[in-house]
């Protein structure tokens, strides 16, 4: 079970406004909380600045990783920003976010990959885009594990994100997904599964809800990271709580430090 | 009998089986089609419009607003051979090259075609020059491109060169969206406007089509 710190990401307005003024102090502490809350890697993605991505994603990459001793999670389409990224990320083995089977992106992406020894996000999509089929997702995710193993990369270091698709569109979009994360756990064993969950509850009302069941559900099925808010308690507290009602926490210990952490205190 | 307020309200309440009779019966009473179209089931989208852009109304009863008037819309045009579907303008929608997500926007082409746009969606990945074929095809007054990448969302603004190098810049307004796009982004690529969702995206619409310069729609 893995969870990755999606806050530093300059799609969010108090992200973007620290780095225009240049202060490193609070990307620090938004750092510095994650990791705090159990976050195992901090994602860092500013592909909103589109003029200088490379050089932003060096500044923010070396103030994470100065800040905390979780490894990062380099998040960008762009190989420079990767590139520039995974250079600063010395501490741990980085994960790089990420590749897909767009015959380009997997080209110019897989040699970073290697060069930094990274994990590696695989979006399930390729040159026709997100499948909406479930022979389509298997086809593309087969693909991936086949051509990322055949390049040397180890299953265990593969985190499939099959695409969370919102219900508001398509209101099979969550069945069809806990179908396939299913499906990737039964047959290609020793892979992981990571998504980020806000996308399933685009357009609708109570977000945080939809967003807290689907991350039990998925988990149910074999999801086994997440990329999300840390500092969010009521999710971090399902997380923990699904993770030891299925098993997967030795002697309910990590539960069990959440509580004594206060995460399930009302206040 | 049964008034175009009926017919609003069945649009507003996702209710196709109803739209379907209020229309029939409002047709067969010798009401004009047009009047049926515009009184009652646009001005039912228009209902959805706004408690939409309020949250009060949410995507997937949106979605079933459009599919009842849409349904609406066939009987009209199956009562009716010879019948003109009245047009708002003329759009041509679609997600520039390099990008492959269509969620946001086939819902803005949904609720422009609702509100009475004639809308022509490309689909997803179009380049420039197909962008600029479709101007030269369809002779919209809008073009609406879509991007969901930071990497994707250059190609707007060669899109909007190629329609500049083409000549077509100054017939069309061109207007963008997509989650990283902002107005600020609009401005720097010489859109017409941005929208930040599919309502405010419709509204950006009339606007335009209504002959005004440069308007933004606040976030």
């Amino acid at each position: 079970m893995l969870i990755v710190g999606e806050l530093i990401n300059t799609s969010r307005k108090p992200i973007k406004e620290a780095i225009e003024r240049g202060d490193a102090a609070y990307i620090r502490d938004i750092a510095v909380r994650q990791a705090e809350a159990g976050a195992d890697y901090i994602d860092v993605n500013c592909g909103t600045l589109i003029h200088n991505e490379p050089e932003t994603m060096a500044w923010l990459a070396n103030i994470v990783r100065e800040a905390v001793n979780v490894p990062l999670c380099i998040d960008s389409p762009n190989p420079e920003a990767l590139e520039a990224g995974l250079k600063l990320a010395t501490k741990g083995r980085p994960m790089l976010n990420s590749i897909t089977a767009e015959p380009d992106r997997f080209e110019a992406v897989l040699p970073i990959v290697k060069n930094f020894k990274a994990k590696v996000v695989a979006l399930c999509m390729d040159e026709e885009g997100i499948p909406s089929t479930a022979e389509k997702r298997i086809e593309i995710v087969r693909k991936l594990v086949e051509d990322l193993t055949a390049a040397g990369i180890e299953r265990e270091d593969i985190y499939i994100d099959p695409l969370v698709k919102p219900i508001s569109t398509s209101d099979q979009a969550g069945a069809e997904l806990i179908a396939a994360v299913g499906f990737i756990r039964e047959n290609f064993p020793g892979v992981h599964i990571i998504c980020g969950l806000s996308n399933v509850s685009f357009g609708l009302p109570n977000r945080r809800v939809l967003n807290q069941a689907f991350m039990v559900q998925l988990m149910t099925v074999g999801m086994d990271s997440y990329i999300l808010d840390p500092l969010d308690r009521e999710m971090m507290g399902f997380f923990y709580a699904s993770k030891a009602l299925l098993g997967k926490d030795p002697f309910c210990t990590d539960y069990l430090k959440a509580h004594r952490r206060g995460l399930y205190r009302r206040d | 009998m049964a008034g175009f307020e009926d017919l609003s309200q069945a649009v507003l309440e996702g209710d196709e089986a109803r739209v379907v009779e209020v229309t029939k019966s409002l047709l067969d009473s010798g009401v004009d089609p047009l009047d049926v179209i515009n009184k009652g089931l646009i001005t039912g989208m228009d209902r959805v419009g706004v408690l939409f852009k309020n949250n009060e109304m949410f995507v997937p009863e949106v979605l079933m607003s459009a599919k009842a008037m849409n349904a609406g819309v066939e009987v009209v045009k199956e009562k009716q051979q010879a019948f003109d579907m009245p047009s708002l303008g003329k759009v041509v929608i679609g997600t520039v090259r390099g990008d492959l997500h269509d969620i946001g926007k086939n819902l803005v082409a949904m609720m422009m075609e609702s509100s009475g746009f004639t809308v022509y969606n490309l689909g997803v990945d179009i380049e420039p020059a197909k962008f600029v074929e479709a101007v030269k095809e369809y002779r919209p007054d809008i073009v609406a491109m879509s991007a969901l990448l930071t990497t994707t969302m250059m190609n707007m603004k060669e899109t909007i060169d190629a329609l500049k190098e083409a000549g077509l810049k100054d017939k069309v307004k061109v207007i963008i969206g997509g989650a990283p796009i902002t107005q600020e982004f609009a401005d720097e690529i010489g859109a017409d406007g941005y929208a930040p969702d599919a309502a405010s995206a419709t509204e950006l619409c009339k606007q335009l089509v209504e002959g005004r310069e440069k308007v933004g729609v606040p976030a």
